[in-house]
C-alpha cells in the first residue's frame, strides 16, 4: 500500500513540475492544484506510523487499541485542503483579471 | 501560563472585521485600525520588557498540555522582532493616511495591512511547526491582497509572479512539516528538537533541513530564489512595499533562526557552510544587481536581497554571537529599509516618478527630506554612529572570531557597494540640477516626511544605545540555540519527552 501511495505521490509532483514549467497562466494553476494533491497524499501516508510506532493513544488500560488511525494527519490534511481551497479561489480570480489586462494566457507576454 | 500571548491575535483580528463592517464610515474605522495597531506596539514593547526581565513566557492553546496542542512562545528573538512589526505597521499607517491614491481610499486597504500584521505576530510567538505554516498562509493571504489591491496592469503580473513563487515555497514548508512528522510524530518545536536529536536519522534530517531551507529561503529571498522579489515589490504603491519590505522577507529568515536554532540544530552545524556561501552569493547578486537600475524603488528592492545575505550569514555561522548579531542586523535593516522606501516613496509621490533620470534637485527644494535620506543611506551603508555601524560590526565580529575570514570580507566589501549604490540615488535625485523646473512641484507633506524620519531617528537612537541593545541581542541569540531551555520553558522542568511519558502513565 505504501509503494502504491509512493508512485502516485511521484506522479502527482511530476506532473505538477510539468504543467508548472509549461507557458500557459491555466497550466501553472493546474500544477498548483496537484502539487496541493500531492503533499496532501504525502502527509496522509505520514500517518501509517512505520518510522516512530502508533499514534499515542491508549485505552483506559493503557493499552493501544486495535484499528486506530492517527487523527493528526488528518486534521492537517483538513487545514491544508481548505488553506489550498482559499488560495486557489484567489488565484483563479488574479489569473482572469490578469488575463483581461493583458489579453494573453502566456507567461512570456507578461513583462511590464 | 501567560494567556496574555493570544492578544496581538485578538485584537488586529477585531479591529480588522470592525474596520471593515465601519467601511462608510471611515473615521470610525480608522480609529479601529489605529487602536489595534497602538495596541500591538504597546503591547509588544511591554512583552520584550517582559522577556528580558524573566525570561521566556508560554501559553498553551485551550489549555492542552504541551507538547499535545499549540503553544506559543514568546522569547527575546520573537518578541523583538512582535514589537519591531508593529512599529513598522503604525508608520506604514500614518505614511499610507498621508499619501492620497485611489489604493489609500479603498476600504480594505486598512483592514488588509492588519491581518498582515496578525499573520506576522502569529509566525513570530507560535511554538508549533504546522501553526507556523497556518501564520504563513495568513500573511500571504494579506500581503496577496496588498500587492494587487488597485489591479493595475503591472500590478496583476507582478503579483501572479509573487503568488506562484510564494505559494511554491508554502508547499515546500507543508511537506517538510509532513515529513518531519513522520519522522518524529509530533509538531511542537521544543519537542521536536528532543527528538530530533535523540532520532539519528542523518540522511532524513538533512533531507528534510534542505526542504526548509528551500521554503523559508524562498521567502526570505536568498540567492538564488529572490529573482520574484525585484519583479514584483515596485508595483505597490510606496506604503504597501515599505511594509513588505519591512516584514515579508524578515519572517522568513525569522523562521529560518526559529526552526534551525531550536528544531534542527544538528543540521545547522552540517549544512552552516552552505548557508554561509549562499549567504555570500545573495549580498554579491543583490549589490551588483542595484547597480543596472534607474529607478528608486527598484534599486532599494535589491538592496533588500543583498541586505539578506547579513542576516543569513549570522545564521550561516551558526553561533549564539552569529545569530545574536544576525538578529541586531536584521532589526536594523527593518527599520532602515522602511524609512528609505518612505523617503523615496515621498520624491515619487509629489514628483510623480521614481525614474532616477528625469529627477533632480530635491536637496535644494527638500531640505528636510534630502537629511533625513542621508542620514537613511549611512546607516544602510554601515557608517557610524547609526544602527547599521553597529550591526555589520557584530557580524564582522563573529565571523572573525570564528575564522570564516572570506565571507566576512565579502561582507565588508558588499558594504562599500552598498553605498557607492545609495549614493547613486542621492547624486541623481537630491545633488544633480534637475533638468525641468523643480519649483512647479508640490511640497512634500509632513505627513509623507514625519514617519520615515522617526524611523531614521529610531536608527540613530539604536546607534546611540548600541551598549544596553547588543546586550539584548546577546542574550535573544543565546535563547534561540538554548533547546533544553527552550523545552523547559514549554514543556515543564523535564522537557518534552518527560512530560509525554507521564501523561501517557
Amino acid at each position: 500500500m505504501v509503494l502504491i501511495l509512493a508512485i502516485t505521490i511521484g506522479c502527482l509532483f511530476a506532473g505538477a513540475i510539468y504543467l508548472m514549467l509549461r507557458r500557459s497562466v491555466v497550466k501553472l494553476i493546474l500544477g498548483l492544484l496537484l502539487l496541493s494533491h500531492g503533499v496532501n497524499l504525502l502527509i496522509f501516508t505520514m500517518g501509517d506510523g512505520v518510522r516512530r510506532g502508533a499514534p499515542p493513544i491508549v485505552d483506559d488500560a493503557g493499552l493501544p487499541p486495535a484499528n486506530v488511525a492517527d487523527p493528526l494527519v488528518q486534521a492537517l490534511i483538513l487545514t491544508a485542503i481548505v488553506i489550498s481551497f482559499g488560495i486557489m479561489a484567489f488565484v483563479l480570480a488574479l489569473a482572469y483579471r490578469a488575463n483581461q489586462a493583458v489579453g494573453s494566457d502566456d507567461l512570456d507576454d507578461m513583462i511590464e | 501560563m501567560a494567556n496574555h500571548l493570544f492578544l496581538p491575535f485578538i485584537v488586529p483580528i477585531f479591529g480588522a472585521a470592525l474596520a471593515v463592517l465601519l467601511g462608510q464610515r471611515r473615521p470610525l474605522a480608522r480609529a479601529a485600525v489605529l487602536a489595534s495597531v497602538l495596541f500591538n506596539v504597546g503591547y509588544g514593547g511591554w512583552l520584550l520588557w517582559l522577556v528580558i526581565s524573566g525570561g521566556r513566557l508560554v501559553a498553551q492553546a485551550s489549555g492542552w498540555p504541551a507538547p499535545f496542542g499549540i503553544s506559543l512562545v514568546a522569547d527575546a528573538l520573537g518578541a523583538t522582532m512582535l514589537l519591531v512589526a508593529a512599529l513598522l505597521m503604525l508608520g506604514t499607517l500614518l505614511y499610507g493616511r498621508a499619501s492620497t491614491g485611489p489604493i489609500y481610499d479603498s476600504p480594505f486597504y486598512e483592514p488588509l495591512l492588519l491581518l498582515l500584521l496578525l499573520g506576522v505576530s502569529g509566525a513570530f510567538l507560535t511554538g508549533d511547526l504546522f501553526n507556523l505554516y497556518v501564520w504563513f498562509e495568513v500573511l500571504l493571504m494579506a500581503s496577496f491582497g496588498l500587492i494587487t489591491l488597485g489591479g493595475t496592469r503591472a500590478q496583476l503580473v507582478g503579483g501572479l509572479k509573487y503568488v506562484v513563487l510564494n505559494l511554491f515555497g508554502s508547499t515546500a514548508f507543508l511537506i517538510g512539516c509532513g515529513l518531519i512528522y513522520g519522522l518524529a510524530g509530533t509538531l511542537n518545536m521544543a519537542h521536536l528538537g528532543e527528538r530530533m536529536a535523540a532520532l539519528r536519522q542523518p540522511g532524513l534530517s538533512t533531507a528534510i533541513a534542505g526542504l526548509f531551507l528551500f521554503a523559508f529561503g524562498s521567502k526570505a529571498a536568498i540567492a538564488p530564489l529572490f529573482f520574484w522579489l525585484p519583479d514584483s515589490y515596485h508595483t505597490p504603491p510606496p506604503a504597501v512595499t515599505a511594509i513588505f519590505s519591512g516584514l515579508m522577507t524578515k519572517v522568513g529568515v525569522y523562521a529560518l533562526y526559529r526552526v534551525f536554532g531550536i528544531v534542527l540544530p544538528g543540521e545547522l552545524a552540517l549544512i552552516a557552510p552552505l548557508i554561509l556561501a549562499l549567504a555570500g552569493v545573495t549580498m554579491v547578486v543583490g549589490v551588483i544587481g542595484a547597480m543596472a537600475q534607474m529607478n528608486i524603488r527598484r534599486i532599494l528592492s535589491f538592496h533588500i536581497v543583498s541586505q539578506i545575505g547579513y542576516s543569513i550569514m549570522g545564521l550561516g555561522l551558526a553561533s549564539a554571537a552569529g545569530l545574536a548579531a544576525g538578529l541586531l542586523f536584521t532589526t536594523h535593516v527593518m527599520i532602515v529599509k522602511a524609512a528609505l522606501f518612505f523617503l523615496g516613496g515621498a520624491v515619487e509621490q509629489v514628483a510623480g516618478t521614481g525614474d532616477l533620470k528625469k529627477l533632480g534637485g530635491m536637496a535644494r527644494r527638500e531640505p528636510a527630506l534630502a537629511t533625513f535620506w542621508f542620514l537613511g543611506i549611512l546607516s544602510l551603508a554601515g557608517i557610524p554612529p547609526m544602527s547599521g555601524f553597529f550591526g555589520k560590526l557584530a557580524l564582522l565580529q563573529a565571523g572573525v572570531a570564528q575564522g570564516q575570514l572570506l565571507i566576512t570580507g565579502v561582507a565588508a566589501g558588499v558594504s562599500l557597494l552598498t553605498f557607492f549604490s545609495m549614493l547613486k540615488i542621492w547624486n541623481e535625485v537630491f545633488w544633480k540640477k534637475s533638468y525641468e523646473d523643480m519649483s512647479k512641484l508640490p511640497r512634500v507633506p509632513l505627513g509623507l516626511l514625519l514617519p520615515g524620519a522617526l524611523l531614521v531617528l529610531l536608527s540613530l537612537a539604536i546607534g546611540v544605545g548600541a551598549g544596553p541593545i547588543s546586550a539584548l541581542s546577546a542574550q535573544a541569540g543565546a535563547q534561540a540555540l538554548d533547546l533544553s531551555g527552550y523545552a523547559q520553558a514549554v514543556c515543564g522542568a523535564g522537557g518534552c519527552e518527560a512530560a509525554v511519558s507521564d501523561l501517557m502513565k
